[in-house]
């Protein structure tokens, strides 16, 4: 409107010329292509270095496959115990009012502000040598730490807070009108639960899933504290990384380093996608 | 239902509601919690605490443990600061700006959070070794990246990037064009609106993502040791050290280093709380 009656050279008042715009894309997009494309690319180009061939040979390595198999077990116990949790603290504290939720969002919320490695050294301290419950454990035949279990807790720390903090404000904006509709249309609480919470939340539970999973197969920090790195057993994709670029193996490290990077190009394209059809975006920290 | 009803009645501190499921619910997350966050963490603070006063001391005041707090701070510090600089550019330019592949690079800013830190560590390391992309165009200049702190601040500026684009991303996005067009009616250049009317209706939300991305820093792992070069004094982390003295089952240093990063980041994000508190009246703005 304001366009068509305007002068030629008029400017709008509220945007930049065209050569303040353009500068500062540049700039934003120099920074990105260095500080984001730039490794990324870097991963692939390295697992490459030596062909196809060699790369493939290190993706399908007996120890790579034996990684591989121990992060999807470890994904498959943690994060469907942390969606259940997510799921129902979401319940517990979006669905009620009662004194101390914020305080209980809050402790929800502290994993993200806790070092990884310290997240590792609290469960050493818990079961390790000179603490009470590990010779508990270790006297029912059970080993925490340097074993499976210990890299399931430990990664179960660290993605945590992941459902429950996309969970609570989504089913907080949806308010319990629906539930009492349900309720007092005769449905029990479980009825309630599966044909009318799950249906409302189901993209942001996903896009919560999907984050968990992200941060679970790919944390590192945590799980080199309590793994003990045995081989084959207690060794897990990003420790795996770690190994081989230790003994100076790079284009082996780079290569199973691109199998992680795919998933995590994967997780951003279904995040994208999930964006798309869960409405505006939620803020994400972790 | 009757777990609803009895326990409306046993705690007044709930509000009455007619969905189920309350007790068992708030027992199950409170319990999970516990065991996953809370008893865990407590076992820190306890063993820390059962050294006593003067051997807590001893251990936080050794020249190799302060080193360490100092450079994973100072090195947080400074990516942070980086990332609040063209964090608000680059917000600036997906809000403000259409330009080809906008969503695609939308998408991108979250790489940092869903690329393993191990995988960021190599690939850094990679390219900022002398013999990397761009540790070879470095390098005649006399610019060492790799195995020094600068290395670890590129590391932490990667990882910190997100939290700064997607806290100001938003606010930015609800600024009203009529704060803009009051400007300029009032006679404003365009630099004196976006320097003295915008910007500052920015200052709270960017504080809040440089929190967050120190925050994330002062802890960060994977994405470091691989490029920090880990040499005593001038380029080992916090964390790195914790592991260290893990490694040497030196339990109590180890725990007292954790409890000494959990309190100075919680001093550090506190301050940054009130100063933003105090922006946020100053400047009057909501955020």
């Amino acid at each position: 409107m304001q366009a068509d009656r305007a002068p030629k050279n008029f400017r709008d008042p509220t945007t930049e010329s065209s050569a303040a715009k353009w500068s500062v894309i540049t700039i934003a997009l120099l920074f990105l292509a260095a500080v984001l494309v730039l490794p990324l690319a870097a991963v692939f180009t390295e697992a490459l270095r030596r062909g196809w061939d060699a790369a493939w040979l290190a993706m399908v390595n007996r120890e790579t496959l034996e990684a591989m198999q121990l992060t999807l077990l470890v994904a498959a116990i943690a994060v469907p115990l942390n969606t259940v949790f997510g799921v129902v603290a979401a319940w517990a504290i979006a669905k009620f009012e009662f004194k101390g939720k914020t305080f209980l969002t809050t402790l929800i919320d502290l994993p993200f502000s806790v070092s990884p490695v310290i997240a590792g050294l609290i469960y050493i301290l818990l079961f390790g040598s000179g603490s009470f419950l590990g010779p508990v454990f270790n006297s029912f035949g059970l080993q925490i730490l340097f074993a499976v279990p210990g890299i399931v807790l430990a990664t179960m720390f660290v993605t945590f807070p992941f459902v429950a903090r996309e969970l609570i404000p989504l089913m907080q904006d949806q308010g319990t009108g629906d539930e009492e509709a349900a309720l007092s249309l005769g449905a029990n609480g479980w009825q309630t639960f599966w044909y009318v919470t799950l249906p409302n939340i189901r993209w942001g539970l996903l896009y919560g899933v999907l984050l968990c999973n992200a941060r679970a197969m790919g944390e590192f920090g945590a799980v080199s504290v309590v793994s003990g790195r045995l081989r084959g057993e207690t060794v897990t994709l990003p420790l795996h990384i770690e190994i081989l670029y230790n003994e100076y193996n790079f284009v082996a490290a780079f290569a199973v380093a691109s199998l992680l990077a795919l998933l995590a190009l994967v997780t951003l394209v279904l995040k994208a996608l999930l964006e798309r059809v869960y409405g505006p975006r939620q803020s994400l920290r972790h | 239902m009757t777990a609803a009803q009895a326990s409306s009645t046993r705690w007044r501190w709930r509000q009455p509601g007619v969905l189920p499921g309350f007790g068992p619910a708030l027992g199950f997350t409170i319990c999970y919690l516990s065991f996953i966050v809370l008893i865990p963490l407590a076992g820190l603070g306890l063993r820390s605490a059962s050294l006593g006063w003067a051997e807590f001391w001893r251990i936080a005041t050794d020249p190799r443990v302060v080193a360490a707090l100092s450079i994973s701070f100072w090195t947080s510090f400074v990516a942070a600061v980086i990332n609040a600089v063209f964090g608000v550019i680059v917000a600036w330019a997906l809000v403000r700006y259409d330009f080809p592949g906008r969503r695609i690079v939308d998408a991108a800013i979250d790489l940092p959070f869903a690329l393993p830190t191990a995988v960021a560590g190599i690939a850094l390391t990679a390219i900022y070794a002398p013999t990397g992309w761009i540790g070879q165009l470095l390098a005649p200049l006399g610019i060492r990246v790799a195995y020094t702190p600068i290395g670890i601040v590129i590391a932490l500026v990667f990882i910190g990037l997100p939290f700064m684009v997607r806290t100001v991303q938003p606010v930015m996005e609800e600024i009203g064009k009529e704060v803009e067009e009051a400007a300029a009616t009032l006679g404003a250049s365009r630099l004196q609106t976006i320097f003295r009317v915008l910007l500052p209706g920015l200052v709270p939300a960017i504080l809040t993502g440089f929190a967050l991305a120190f925050g994330r820093a002062v802890g960060e792992y994977g994405s470091v040791i691989f490029i920090a070069g880990n040499i005593p004094f001038v380029s080992e982390i916090a964390p790195l050290l914790i592991y260290i003295r893990l490694e040497e089952f030196n339990y109590p240093a180890a725990a007292t280093i954790g409890c000494l990063m959990l309190i100075l980041a919680f001093v550090i994000l506190l301050s940054i709380n009130l100063i933003q508190f105090w922006s946020r009246r100053r400047l009057g703005h909501a955020s």
